[in-house]
């Protein structure tokens, strides 16, 4: 047994706790607890608070690393946005002593102290690195065959690449591999690496821009092909699921290509219920993926 | 038509937003700003770029000339999604996408910042989350065997008096009040 401090952000408990209860049931198959982080807040967004003042982002960002910190053992996150921050952060506090110390004073304020004891995760990577993907596929019990999927990485899992560690950000393959190892057939498509649209504050400013994005990387997938989208984060997951009904309002198109978390469809592998993982609670219907799935 | 003028050219602002990256950046990682030669490559990768006026190139040829006004005033600098791949194809290593944090970050300090982000600050300061859960969520959350509250600040008045405290701490609510242009 393993434990991580499970770092909620906002979208994942606060619109699709399906992400949040998908991950825990499918880290805990493989012996893994996803522990509370009482207190944490907003991370706070990268590109939206660290546009704004990074000094403010940097301080609060290091009071959630504290909580576990606290705990005493490494974090976890199901959201780009969210691990950007937390890994960004602890990387930044780390190497820089003048930079801590005065973080510390700020956080002396609220009685705590950033330590650089722990490290942030991805939850890709505990799949990845810790659990082994022969591991998962040893544990798949409904193997989804025949199902398509568009992986969507997102931008702030791999980049920047000479912070996050994880190898090209170019031709990443750890999300196709896997898929695959789940039975599914990972599909190219144009622009694969292209962003959602989301990041930065463009969906809060300017909706229509990053609408756009995300309508360009759909039709990209639909045209390949695809029987779902997959994402590693849940504000990309957002961006896909209520951008598809914004779109369809917006344009007239008639948008419903499922979305899907990573731990969602790792579930639904594992042999788990479709409805316990979350997978009813989205803006575009699943119906159509989970009719492929025997 | 509106008349073109050239404005009054600053060459201390090139300075200043590296010594105000540098305040959280390496200092070296903010000077790559200097070794841009202007070569395209970050806007031809560009994704915002492709269906916008936003120029990553030209916001650092202003950045470079001195062009403080016509540089931060620009509402396209708030078209970036921070996806990073210029970063990642500059041949000059610039670390453009940073960069493009800490004009953002000049800009707000000068008053400008969207109504809309404006908007998720304040929700912020109220809630601790940008995004916070709403009744329609707590009953998702219930029914999938969750506490209707997430264990966050969402669970925990006092974690968010911290949260206030560190806001407050580094006068960020003071910078938000401003309301921007």
């Amino acid at each position: 047994m393993s434990d991580y401090a499970f770092f909620l952000g906002c979208i994942t408990p606060n619109r699709y706790p399906g992400i949040e209860i998908a991950s825990k049931k499918v880290m805990a198959e493989f012996g893994i607890n996803l522990l509370d982080m009482k207190g944490a807040s907003c991370c706070p967004a990268p590109g939206v608070f660290g546009s704004f003042d990074l000094a403010t982002w940097l301080a609060l960002a290091s009071r959630n690393l504290v909580i576990a910190e606290e705990m005493n053992v490494d974090i976890a996150t199901t959201c780009n946005g969210c691990y950007a921050t937390l890994q960004e952060a602890n990387h930044l506090l780390k190497h820089d002593p003048k930079l801590r110390q005065r973080v510390n004073e700020t956080l002396a304020k609220i009685g705590k102290q950033y330590k650089g004891t722990i490290a942030v995760k991805h939850i890709i990577e505990l799949l990845s690195d810790e659990i082994k993907f022969e591991n998962v596929e040893k544990k798949v019990k409904r193997p989804l065959k025949d199902v398509k999927v568009a992986v969507h990485y997102g931008c702030h899992f791999l980049k920047p690449s000479e912070t996050r560690m994880h190898g090209s950000a170019e031709r990443p393959t750890v999300l196709d591999d896997l898929v695959r190892s789940l039975g599914a057939e990972s599909i190219d498509y144009r622009d694969k690496a292209m962003c959602c649209g989301a990041g930065g504050g463009v969906r809060s400013a300017s909706l229509e821009v990053a609408l756009d994005m995300a309508a360009e990387k759909l039709d990209g997938m639909i045209e390949a092909g695809a029987d779902c989208l997959v994402t590693p984060c849940a504000f990309c997951h957002l961006q896909f699921d209520r951008g598809q009904v914004e779109l369809n309002e917006k344009t007239g198109k008639k948008y419903q290509l499922p979305v899907v978390f990573i731990t969602q469809l790792a579930g639904l592998a594992l042999g788990m219920n479709a409805k316990e993982l979350g997978f009813f609670d989205n803006s575009i219907s699943t119906e159509s993926l989970l009719k492929k799935i025997p | 038509m509106k008349k073109q003028t050239i404005q009054k050219l600053d060459k201390d602002f090139v300075n200043d937003v590296i010594d105000l990256g540098s305040k959280i950046f390496p200092k070296e990682d903010m000077n790559t700003l200097r070794a841009c030669l202007q070569c395209g490559t970050c806007t031809g990768s560009c994704p915002s770029g492709r269906r916008t006026a936003w120029r990553i190139r030209q916001i650092f040829l202003k950045t470079l000339n001195g062009l403080r006004e016509e540089a931060l005033s620009s509402e396209d600098l708030w078209n970036c999604t921070t996806c990073y791949t210029c970063q990642e194809r500059c041949p000059r290593k610039v670390k453009s996408t940073d960069i493009v944090r800490v004009l953002r970050n000049l800009a707000v300090k000068e008053g400008r910042m969207r109504p809309e982000h404006v908007k998720v600050c304040e929700i912020f300061f109220k809630h601790g989350h940008a995004v916070p859960v709403n009744d329609d969520v707590k009953a998702i959350r219930k029914r999938l065997g969750l506490s209707e509250l997430p264990p966050t600040v969402h669970m925990y008045p006092d974690a968010m008096k911290e949260v206030l405290v560190i806001v407050d701490e580094k006068g960020f609510r003071a910078l938000v009040d401003r309301k921007g242009s």
